[in-house]
C-alpha cells in the first residue's frame, strides 16, 4: 500500500463534493486544468476546421458565415478561456504556495470562487455558439459588432465574467506573494516563476477592468442604443479600438510573462546550473509589465489615428523588445558551463527559445511604422501572433506541465512518447505558421474565407502543418491520461531541482509540507551543492 | 526592386515601395543575424555541455551574472531598434504627406465593394484606373462598417471609416493590374471585396476619361449587362447558378412570384428589379438580411436596362 498516495491531496478527502467544494489550491489548480483543456480542445477543433476550409480557395467545407463564426470562436475561446488562465490558474495555483513554503494561497475561498466564475463565464461564451454564433472576430470591432446579428451579447458577457475570474486570481497571487512567503524567503530568493506570476498578476488586476468596461459599453450600445462606438448613433468606432487594445495589449503579456517564468525554471534545472542574471530576468518581467500599458496604439497604425500618436506608440513598442531580448540572452548564458540533460520539459524550453526568438524578431517588423503599414492585418500578423502565443506561451505551458506532471499526479508519463510528440508539435507548428509569414508579406489579408489562386500553395502547406500539429496533441492526450492511471510511480525529486515544491512528498499532502520546509539553499544554488535525483 | 518581386514581397510598383522594401530587407537580414547568433549559441552549448542522465550530478561553476554582458545585450539591441524606429518613422511620414499636385479620387467602401468617384464625374466599381507616374490622393470613407484599403504592390494600407475621411496616396511607377483588398474584417463578403487598380499611360488615361466607363455600351444589352454584373460587383453576393449566397440567386427569377420578409408576395418584373437595384431596402426577399447598398449614382439608366435584360435572359 502506497501511503504517500493515500495521504496525498488527490485521495484525501475523497468524493466528488470534496473536489467541487475544495479550498485546496492544488485541487483548484487541477479543476482549472480540466477547464482549460476542455477549452483548448474546442478551440483546437475550430482551428483545424478553419485550416481545412482554407486548404483551397472558395468553398471547401463550409459557407462564409460559418467560417467567420469558426475563426471568431477559435480566437475568443483560445484567448479568453484557454491561454489567459492557462499558466497562472493551473500551474500557478498548484505551485505558488508550494514554491514559497505556504500552506495555501491567501484567500482560498476567493480562489474557488474564481473557478466557478470561470466556468460560469465559459458557459455564456459557449452558449453563444448555440444562440446563433458570433462572427465579429475575437476583437469585436465596432460598428460591425454593433450591427452583427450574431449572439454578440452572450459572448461579450461571457468574456466580461471571465475577466472577474482573472482579476480574482491576480489579486490572490499579489497578496499571497507579499504576505505568505516562508520567513527568510526574501524577494531575491524567490523562484523566477514566482516573479513572472507577480508581474502577471499586476497586469491582470490593473488592465482587466478596462476590458470589462469596454464590453459593458458595447453591450449597452447594442441593447439600449446608447451611442458610444457606432457612428450611426453618434459614437466613434476608433474609440472602441483604443479601449479594447488598452486591455488586450497588456493581456498578451498576461499570457507570455508566466510562460517566461516557467522557462527560467526549466533552463536552470535542466542545465543544473545557477540561473544567469537572476535580477536582470526578475526586473525585466516588471519592466515588460510596466511598458505593456503604454503600447496599445501599435495595433492602430493604419486606423486613422494621428501620425504623432503612431510615432510615440512605435517608439514605446520597441522598448518592450529590450527586456525581452535581455531574458533570451540570460537564458542562453545559463546553458554555458551547465550540465544539460534533454528531458521532455527541456525540449519544450529549447523550442520556446527558438520559436519565441522568431516571434520577437518579427514583432520588430510590425513595430516599424512604414513596414507595418504593408504587413498590418495580413497573415504576417497571424504568424507573428502564433509564434509568440503558441510558440511562446503554449510551449512554456507544455514544458511546465511535463515538468510538474509527476508532482501533480505522482506518476510519470512515457518519456519516449513525450519526446516523439514534442517533435511532432515542433514540426507541425513551424509548417503551419512559418509559411504564413510568406503569405502575409505577399499581401494575403487575414480573416479571408476565399482567396486568390496565387496564395493557394502556401495555404495548403499551412493546412497540412495544422494536421501534424493536431495529431501531436491527440498523442499527448493519450499518453498523459494513460500515465495518470498506469504511469510509473514518481519520486520526490526526479529532476534534481532545488525549489521548495520538490522537497515535499509526491504527490503532496493537502497541507503541502509534512514538516516545515527548510531554507538551507536558494532556488538555484547548483554551485553550492550537488542535488541528487530521487525518483523511486 | 525588380518586377518579378522577391520570395517575400510582391514587386514594388509605387514610388514608396522601394523605401518600404529597403527597411523590410534590413530587418530580414538583421533578424537572420540575431537569430543565427541565438541558435548557434543554443546548439553549441547543448552539444558542448551535454550531460547523460546516467552520469552523477556534480556542482556546476558557471558565472552567475555579468554586468558587462548585461549592458552589452541591452545597449546593442537598443541602438538597433532606435535605427529601425527612426527609419520606419521617416518612411511613414513620407507615406502621409500627399504631394501638392496629386489628383484626388473619392473612395467609398461598402459591403462588399469599392466605388471610386473621379472629379470628372465618372464613377467606377471595384476598378480604380489611374495614370502611371502621377501622384494620386485617395479621400476615403465608408458607408457602413470599417473597411481597409490595401494594395500590396504599392505597400499602402489605410482603414476606411464610417464617420470621418481618411487619406492615403500613391504614385504608380509602371502600368499593370494590381490587386486591391479589403484588409479589415467586414462580414460575409469580406474576402470577395477585391478590386483592381489598373495603371495605364497618361494617354490611355485621357482616352478612358473621355469614354468614361462606357466600355461595352455598343454591345447587345444582354452582354453589356453580363459584363456589368461582374464589373459592378453584383456577383460578390448574387449567384446566377442557383446557389444561395449573401443575397438570393438571380437566375430564373424574372416573371415569377416571390415571398418577401414582410409577408407580402411580389412578381419580379422590370419595375421590381429596378427598384431593388436603386432602393434595395424597399422589398427584402424572405430569408435574407437587408444588407445591400444602393446603386443610386453608380449606374445610369442605360446600364440598369442592360442589367435587367441580362437577368431576364438567365434560366
Amino acid at each position: 500500500m502506497d501511503t504517500t498516495f493515500e495521504r496525498s491531496y488527490l485521495k484525501t478527502p475523497k468524493g466528488l463534493a470534496s473536489w467541487l467544494f475544495t479550498l485546496d489550491h492544488k485541487r483548484i489548480g487541477l479543476l482549472y486544468l480540466f477547464g482549460i483543456m476542455g477549452a483548448f480542445l474546442i478551440g483546437g477543433v475550430f482551428a483545424l476546421l478553419v485550416r481545412l476550409e482554407l486548404f483551397g480557395p472558395d468553398k471547401t467545407l463550409m459557407d462564409a458565415d460559418t467560417y467567420n463564426q469558426f475563426f471568431t470562436l477559435h480566437g475568443a475561446i483560445m484567448i479568453f478561456m484557454f491561454i489567459i488562465p492557462s499558466i497562472p490558474a493551473t500551474l500557478g495555483n498548484f505551485l505558488l504556495p508550494q514554491m514559497i513554503g505556504a500552506r495555501d494561497v491567501a484567500f482560498p475561498r476567493l480562489n474557488l470562487l474564481s473557478w466557478y466564475v470561470y466556468i460560469f463565464g465559459s458557459v455564456f461564451a459557449v452558449y453563444s455558439i448555440a444562440a446563433g454564433g458570433v462572427d465579429t472576430g475575437w476583437t469585436f470591432y465596432t460598428p460591425y459588432s454593433t450591427e452583427s446579428t450574431g449572439a454578440v451579447i452572450s459572448m461579450t458577457l461571457g468574456i466580461f465574467i471571465l475577466g472577474f475570474s482573472s482579476i480574482f486570481t491576480g489579486l490572490n497571487f499579489i497578496v499571497t506573494i507579499h504576505k505568505m512567503r516562508l520567513p527568510g524567503l526574501t524577494w531575491y530568493k524567490l523562484p523566477l516563476f514566482v516573479w513572472g506570476l507577480y508581474a502577471t498578476a499586476i497586469i491582470q488586476v490593473l488592465a482587466t477592468p478596462v476590458l470589462g468596461i469596454t464590453l459593458l459599453l458595447l453591450i449597452m450600445e447594442r441593447t439600449f442604443g446608447i451611442g458610444i462606438f457606432d457612428p450611426a448613433m453618434g459614437g466613434d468606432p476608433v474609440l472602441y479600438q483604443h479601449f479594447f487594445w488598452f486591455y488586450s495589449h497588456p493581456a498578451v503579456y498576461i499570457m507570455i510573462l508566466p510562460g517566461m517564468g516557467i522557462i527560467s525554471e526549466l533552463i536552470a534545472v535542466f542545465s543544473h546550473r545557477r540561473i544567469f542574471g537572476y535580477k536582470a530576468i526578475a526586473y525585466s518581467s516588471l519592466a515588460i509589465a510596466f511598458v505593456s500599458f503604454l503600447v496599445w496604439g501599435h495595433h492602430m497604425f493604419t486606423s486613422g489615428q494621428s501620425e504623432l500618436a503612431a510615432t510615440i506608440f512605435s517608439f514605446l513598442t520597441f522598448l518592450v523588445g529590450i527586456p525581452s531580448g535581455i531574458k533570451v540572452f540570460n537564458w542562453l548564458a545559463t546553458l554555458y558551463k551547465g550540465k544539460i540533460t534533454l528531458d521532455t520539459p527541456m525540449l519544450y524550453a529549447l523550442s520556446f527559445l527558438f520559436l519565441f526568438t522568431i516571434g520577437g524578431l518579427t514583432g520588430v517588423f510590425l513595430g516599424a511604422l512604414a513596414v507595418d503599414v504593408h504587413l498590418h492585418d495580413t497573415y504576417f500578423v497571424v504568424a507573428h501572433f502564433h509564434y509568440v502565443m503558441m510558440g511562446g506561451t503554449v510551449m512554456a505551458f507544455l514544458g511546465g506541465l511535463h515538468y510538474w506532471w509527476s508532482k501533480m499526479w505522482g506518476r510519470h508519463y512515457s518519456e519516449r512518447w513525450a519526446k516523439i510528440t514534442c517533435a511532432l508539435i515542433f514540426i507541425g507548428f513551424n509548417v503551419t505558421f512559418f509559411s504564413q509569414f510568406f503569405l502575409g508579406a505577399k499581401g494575403m489579408p487575414r480573416r479571408y474565407y476565399n482567396y486568390l489562386d496565387q496564395f493557394q500553395p502556401l495555404h495548403a502547406f499551412s493546412s497540412v502543418g495544422s494536421l501534424i500539429l493536431g495529431a501531436g496533441f491527440v498523442v499527448m492526450a493519450v499518453y498523459l491520461i494513460f500515465s495518470i492511471f498506469k504511469g510509473r510511480r514518481a519520486g520526490t525529486n526526479p529532476w534534481g531541482a532545488m525549489t521548495l515544491e520538490w522537497t515535499n512528498p509526491t504527490p503532496p499532502p493537502p497541507e503541502n509540507f509534512t514538516e516545515p520546509p527548510r531554507l538551507e539553499y536558494g532556488p538555484y544554488d547548483y554551485d553550492r551543492v550537488a542535488v541528487e535525483r530521487t525518483d523511486t | 526592386m525588380d518586377t518579378a518581386g522577391t520570395i517575400f514581397l510582391p514587386p514594388g510598383s509605387s514610388t514608396l515601395a522601394g523605401d518600404v522594401d529597403a527597411l523590410f530587407y534590413f530587418l530580414v537580414y538583421a533578424s537572420i543575424a540575431v537569430f543565427g547568433i541565438v541558435v548557434f549559441a543554443l546548439v553549441f552549448f547543448i552539444i558542448r555541455y551535454r550531460h547523460r542522465r546516467t552520469e552523477k550530478l556534480a556542482t556546476t561553476q558557471g558565472p552567475s551574472h555579468s554586468l558587462r554582458l548585461e549592458l552589452l545585450w541591452s545597449i546593442i539591441p537598443t541602438i538597433l531598434v532606435i535605427i529601425v524606429f527612426v527609419w520606419g518613422f521617416r518612411v511613414f511620414i513620407r507615406m502621409h504627406v500627399v504631394p501638392k499636385d496629386a489628383m484626388e479620387i473619392k473612395v467609398t467602401g461598402q459591403k462588399w465593394f469599392w466605388s471610386f468617384d473621379y472629379p470628372e464625374g465618372i464613377a467606377t466599381v471595384n476598378e480604380l484606373v489611374v495614370p502611371v507616374g502621377k501622384p494620386v490622393k485617395l479621400l476615403m470613407s465608408s458607408s457602413d462598417v470599417i473597411h481597409s484599403f490595401f494594395v500590396p504592390h504599392f505597400r499602402i494600407k489605410m482603414d476606411v471609416l464610417p464617420n470621418r475621411y481618411t487619406v492615403t496616396w500613391f504614385e504608380a511607377i509602371r502600368p499593370g493590374n494590381y490587386d486591391l483588398f479589403c484588409a479589415e474584417f467586414c462580414g460575409d463578403g469580406h474576402s470577395d471585396m477585391i478590386g483592381k487598380v489598373r495603371v495605364v499611360s497618361e494617354r490611355e488615361f485621357a482616352e478612358w476619361l473621355e469614354t468614361g466607363t462606357a466600355g461595352g455600351e455598343d454591345l447587345p444589352p444582354e452582354q453589356y449587362g453580363a459584363s456589368l454584373f461582374v464589373g459592378r460587383a453584383c456577383h460578390t453576393c448574387h449567384s446566377v447558378e442557383g446557389q444561395r449566397m449573401i443575397g438570393p440567386a438571380l437566375n430564373g427569377i424574372f416573371g415569377k412570384e416571390h415571398a418577401l420578409a414582410s409577408g407580402e408576395r411580389v412578381i419580379a418584373d422590370e419595375n421590381y428589379l429596378r427598384e431593388s437595384i436603386l432602393e434595395p431596402q424597399a422589398k427584402i426577399v424572405a430569408g435574407y438580411e437587408p444588407v445591400m447598398p444602393t446603386y443610386q449614382g453608380l449606374l445610369n439608366d442605360r446600364q440598369i436596362d442592360a442589367l435587367i435584360a441580362y437577368l431576364k435572359s438567365l434560366e
